[in-house]
């Protein structure tokens, strides 16, 4: 059988080689994590990272994810995982939802003032937290959310750049199929609900992405708010395992920390390779 | 199937805009109207107002025996649709046509029933699990149509429902939508700046001008008896040729030509269709040719009468391409208007 095979040209494999290279260079920091975890805390203590696989690696793991640590040896790596969850899909979630109730009150009512209302709104990107973090942290201890999961979640909720794609995404969807919801008898909450957020698929899987990461990956707000051991999250509970370790007068738990590390990574990895699928997905449907 | 009587009403736009001048009109029970006009007369916002998707400034409608001003489009038993078909694109063709009905409370059997009927009816059944992106703009059109038939409405709006299709395909739409409307019998507003589908599909045709209504009739009315020269410019394809002319003692003179009628004196508009003129030897006007269009049917030859376009719409075979052509103008084809408000004389 003759295949149409193009003749391999020069500039392919040079641009293989790059694409390669730059793979190599984005996931050697992980193999090093992996190789790095698989050895003793003796040795990682005196030999620092490890470029070829020991035989820790299980041992390692386990005591990540089931030995208490923390000053009060009250939480491990599990609760610590489920509390990121906990944060990332609140987050990611109430931001969904408040930004496009949000966006639908902005275009589809006849509000007084929408647009300047929404320009407000998109100020407040300005504002990010880091910016406003001493009223904030006031408002909330004030309220008494502090070391809660509301507290936690509900500060970071508001978002002028979920608004704003959900209303350039609402503005865009045609006028004749509100009009045509409208004969077909549905009001205002139906039409939100059988009708726009089924359109809004893709662009909800594409925020909740964002979202959950952002969330994922928060540092500051949780350290500052949670002082209950019980609500700490992986990305800071890293940190706390192997700094209670240097306080105890023993060889630091590298290993474990290590291991902490490669499953903070792992659920917005699995987020993106989930969500992708389903994006691009809809992207290739077209249907509107 | 519904009355629908309409008076006085008229739509201001907030901005100032007045899209339909005060009108009132009523439909028949199973009546067939056609909105037609040029490119934004109002034709829309009429319709719309009916549909109560547009605000009533001034005036009563009543569809049956309600008035509805104030009614909700869902509350005013109507279907609507719409030019680019405004089909749900994540749902099926079977939903699509179910939303409705759904939202009304009707039970799964009843949905059923009338999904299976109307897409029996449309020949769309092997398309019921589609999306409207899986379908052809034809199949798309059946979809919209189902979608309004399965309610049972009692009133159908159509905004040119047909100007996205092919020529070929508009034909047999435009069949098909009149076979339906009849075999329903339910009352019917047909928008559309298209005169063949006003022509061939209308009970009535209301020809609107810049939102007012210039002219109720039959199609074969608004054809003879265009009440004024919008109408006869707008109907018919090519238009009514119009001569500047001035009439005195019985007589109508452009130039030197000269035809006997009967008619105030004054300065007037002498309208004669392209195809009910002829040449014949006999003719009193001469005719000067400058260019020949051929239509295959016929032909059409463009010149002057009287130092004015005219054009004629001539059977192929006899129509002879020489200079010095003479027209006889039929004295039952003229049409006579008012050379300053345009209106019949
Ligand atoms: N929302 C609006 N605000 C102000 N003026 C409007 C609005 N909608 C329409 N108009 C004006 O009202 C007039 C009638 O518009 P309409 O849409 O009814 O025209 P139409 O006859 O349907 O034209 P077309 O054949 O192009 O669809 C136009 O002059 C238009 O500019
Ligand atoms: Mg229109």
């Amino acid at each position: 059988m003759k295949t149409n095979k193009r003749p391999i040209r020069p500039s392919d494999v040079i641009d293989h080689l790059i694409l390669v290279l730059g793979a190599l260079l984005m996931l050697f920091p992980v193999y090093l994590a992996l190789t790095t975890t698989s050895h003793d805390n003796v040795l990682l203590s005196k030999e620092g990272l490890q470029f070829w696989f020991g035989d820790q690696m299980g041992q390692n793991f386990r005591a990540a994810m089931f030995d208490k640590g923390g000053f009060s040896e009250q939480i491990d790596g599990t609760a610590m995982l489920i509390n990121s969850l906990i944060l990332g899909v609140g987050f990611a979630v109430g931001k969904i939802a408040l930004s496009m109730a949000a966006a639908y009150a902005i275009v589809y009512f006849r509000l007084r003032f929408a647009t300047f209302a929404f320009w407000v709104i998109f100020t407040t990107i300005l504002l990010p937290l880091e910016v406003r973090i001493l009223p904030s942290y006031e408002v909330v201890t004030g309220l008494g959310m502090a070391n809660t999961y509301s507290g936690l979640i509900v500060p970071l909720l508001a978002s002028a750049t979920g608004t704003f794609f959900f209303r350039q995404f609402f503005l865009s969807v045609p006028e004749e199929l509100v009009e045509a919801a409208r004969i077909d008898g549905a009001g205002p909450g139906k039409f939100f609900v059988d009708i726009l957020v089924p359109l809004s698929r893709t662009m909800i899987a594409a925020i909740f992405i964002i979202m959950f990461v952002y969330g994922w990956n928060q540092y500051l707000w949780p350290t500052l708010i949670t002082t209950d051991e019980s609500l700490f999250t992986l990305v800071r509970g890293i940190k706390q395992i192997t700094q209670s370790v240097f306080e105890g007068n023993q060889i630091p738990e590298y290993g474990q920390a290590w291991a902490l590390a490669i499953i903070a990574m792992l659920p917005p990895v699995l987020i993106v390779i989930f969500f992708q699928s389903w994006f691009v997905k809809g992207l290739v449907e077209s249907e509107k | 199937m519904a009355t629908v009587s309409v008076t006085d009403i008229s739509k201001t736009y907030p901005n100032g805009a007045q899209a339909v001048c005060p009108a009132s009109f009523e439909i028949a029970d199973g009546e067939l109207i056609v909105l037609v006009g040029p490119s934004g007369c109002g034709k829309s916002t009429l319709l719309r107002m009916v549909a109560g998707l547009e605000d009533i400034t001034t005036g009563d409608l009543r569809i049956g025996d309600r008035v509805v001003n104030n009614l909700d489009p869902a509350e005013r038993d109507i279907a609507m649709v719409f030019q680019n078909y405004a089909l749900y694109p994540h749902m099926t063709v079977a939903k699509n046509m179910a939303y409705g009905l759904k939202n009304r409370g009707a039970s799964k059997d009843q949905i059923a029933a009338k999904v299976t009927e109307a897409a029996e009816m449309l020949s769309l059944t092997p398309l019921l699990d589609r999306r409207p992106s899986q379908l052809s703009g034809g199949q798309r059109q059946r979809v919209a149509m189902g979608r309004a038939i399965v309610r049972d409405p009692a009133l159908f709006l159509f905004d040119e429902p047909l100007s996205n299709l092919d020529a070929k395909l508009r034909h047999q739409m435009r069949v098909e939508i009149r076979n339906l409307q009849r075999r329903l019998n339910v009352t019917a507003i047909y928008v559309t700046h298209d005169q063949v589908e006003a022509m061939t599909m209308a009970d009535r045709i209301f020809v609107l001008n810049a939102g007012a209504i210039e002219q109720i009739g039959t199609p074969s009315e608004i054809y003879r008896k265009p009440a004024s020269t919008f109408v006869a410019s707008f109907m018919g394809a090519p238009p009514m040729n119009l001569l500047h002319a001035q009439a005195d003692a019985g007589q109508v003179r452009m130039g030197d030509v000269a035809l006997r009628m009967p008619c105030a004196d004054g300065a007037v508009q002498l309208g004669i269709r392209p195809e009910e003129v002829s040449f014949s030897p006999m003719g009193e006007v001469p005719f000067k040719l400058t260019l020949v269009e051929e239509l295959g049917a016929s032909r059409l030859l463009h010149g002057k009468v009287a130092g004015q376009d005219f054009v004629v719409n001539a059977p192929n075979d006899d129509a002879p391409l020489a200079d010095g052509l003479m027209l006889s103008f039929p004295a039952e084809s003229l049409h006579l208007f008012d050379a300053q408000s345009g209106k019949r004389l």
